[in-house]
């Protein structure tokens, strides 16, 4: 299938707002809570997840294709999918201290922790059940990320303001973050039926 | 040795349960009780896959807990995670087509689920084959039973039956959010914060009794 320019962005605005990985299908909620308290720090997350999950989409796409279909061992897909995404991070880790001094200081943190970030997995495995051609599963890895990174975005920024407000003490921390999460997730319903 | 070790093995059991419930008081493996418990039965069909998991490899890691290099003990431990979960995906979808339905992604996605490569690195690549397999189980079940209670809050309200039976009859109007997406994280967080406040509650009557006792 090939893609033209209003399809991509159709694509895009599936991929971030109508199907977000956080709001709709739950994909990515531990680093989604656990980083999420300060703007900055959960903009460097979704960053990082973005640069992985752009890189995982083509390597696990590649690797199902052209190394698991033609050995039929195709059932090892999960197995097969974390340990190119584990190995991926660490050369991303490596490089990036590398040679790329700047991005390192910003995301370099948040690197090991993306390994066991459920999206990038679930990413890699949408692609193959979604039957997507390369280009669109690495287009979907990339969108997908980015509707990570506006939802840790927005929670960061209202979990900031709750900081200051007054909270039961039994609903303060993770209680009132999921509570937060749920309103999110109804606005986000109001993109349903945008794209099909 | 075996009279020492019987009641931790218990201790060890219930503290899965109750006391470091994984859902409730560590919350660890936030995905995928968010997404599996819009119906009792889905809760109760991921809590015993994760469980499953969570024996066969506390049990294995801890076998091979003197084998495996300090280094590389972190890919060591997926790769035996997820052989057990390669097998329960199979199993279920060779008898349980229904749940491998209904759970779909998620059943892959329990590789990632933190609470096992959690135990895995906190308690069975320290302790022995017994002691872990409880840990294990008791961690299981504490997740299976946090599951269970969530789908069965938002079946109940979402849909207006429990476990397939419709129990409030044709005139109850289903509050059908519940069984969407926001109702998870909603019902979630409510139920945590409940779970916060009786704590806190038991907590406070058993300081003030120490204190009269004292």
């Amino acid at each position: 299938m090939t893609m033209s320019v209003s399809g991509v962005l159709l694509f895009m605005v599936s991929c971030v707002l109508v199907n977000n990985y956080i709001f709709s299908r739950f994909l990515g909620c531990c680093p989604f809570l656990g980083v999420s308290s300060k703007v900055e720090t959960a903009t460097g997350m979704g960053m990082a997840v973005m640069f992985v999950m752009g890189l995982a989409s083509l390597f696990t796409w590649l690797v199902y294709h052209y190394v698991l279909v033609p050995l039929q061992l195709t059932y090892l897909d999960t197995i097969a999918f974390i340990l190119v995404i584990a190995a991926l991070v660490q050369f991303v880790e490596m490089f990036m201290k590398k040679s790329m001094k700047a991005l390192y200081n910003a995301l370099g943190i948040y690197l090991p922790l993306i390994t066991t970030n459920c999206a990038v997995l679930g990413a890699a495995i949408l692609n193959i059940t979604e039957s997507y051609s390369l280009i669109e599963a690495v287009l979907n890895g990339v969108f997908s990320a980015a509707g990570f990174l506006l939802a840790i975005t927005l929670m960061a920024g209202v979990r900031e303001r709750l900081e200051s407000s007054n909270i039961p003490e039994s609903m303060k921390g993770f209680p009132i973050s999921l509570v937060t999460a749920g309103l999110l997730s109804i606005a986000f319903m109001g993109f349903a039926g945008l794209v099909k | 040795m075996p009279k020492a070790n019987k009641p931790s093995l218990r201790g060890v059991f219930l503290n899965g349960v109750f006391n470091e419930n994984p859902t409730f008081r560590l919350v660890l493996g936030v995905c995928p009780t968010l997404a599996s418990t819009t119906a009792a039965l889905n809760g109760v069909g991921m809590g015993l896959a994760a469980t499953f998991v969570l024996v066969g490899s506390n049990v294995v890691i801890s076998l091979l807990r003197k084998f495996i290099p300090d280094k590389v003990r972190i890919p060591a431990f997926v790769v035996v995670i997820c052989t057990f979960v390669t097998i329960v995906q199979m199993l279920m979808q060779a008898f349980l087509p229904p749940l491998y339905d209904a759970l779909g992604i998620f059943i892959p996605l329990i590789v990632v689920n933190c609470i096992i490569l959690a135990r895995a690195e906190a308690f069975a690549c320290k302790n022995g084959v017994l002691a872990s397999g409880m840990d294990g189980l008791g961690m299981g079940l504490g997740f299976t039973l946090a599951l269970t209670l969530i789908g069965s809050v938002r079946e109940l309200i979402g849909s207006g039956s429990l476990f397939g039976m419709n129990l409030l009859g044709a005139a109850y109007e289903p509050m059908l959010l519940l069984v969407l997406a926001p109702g998870a994280f909603i019902t979630f967080g409510l139920i945590l914060g409940g779970i916060n406040a009786i704590t806190a509650r038991s907590q406070k009557k058993k300081a003030a009794k120490g204190g009269a006792s004292a």
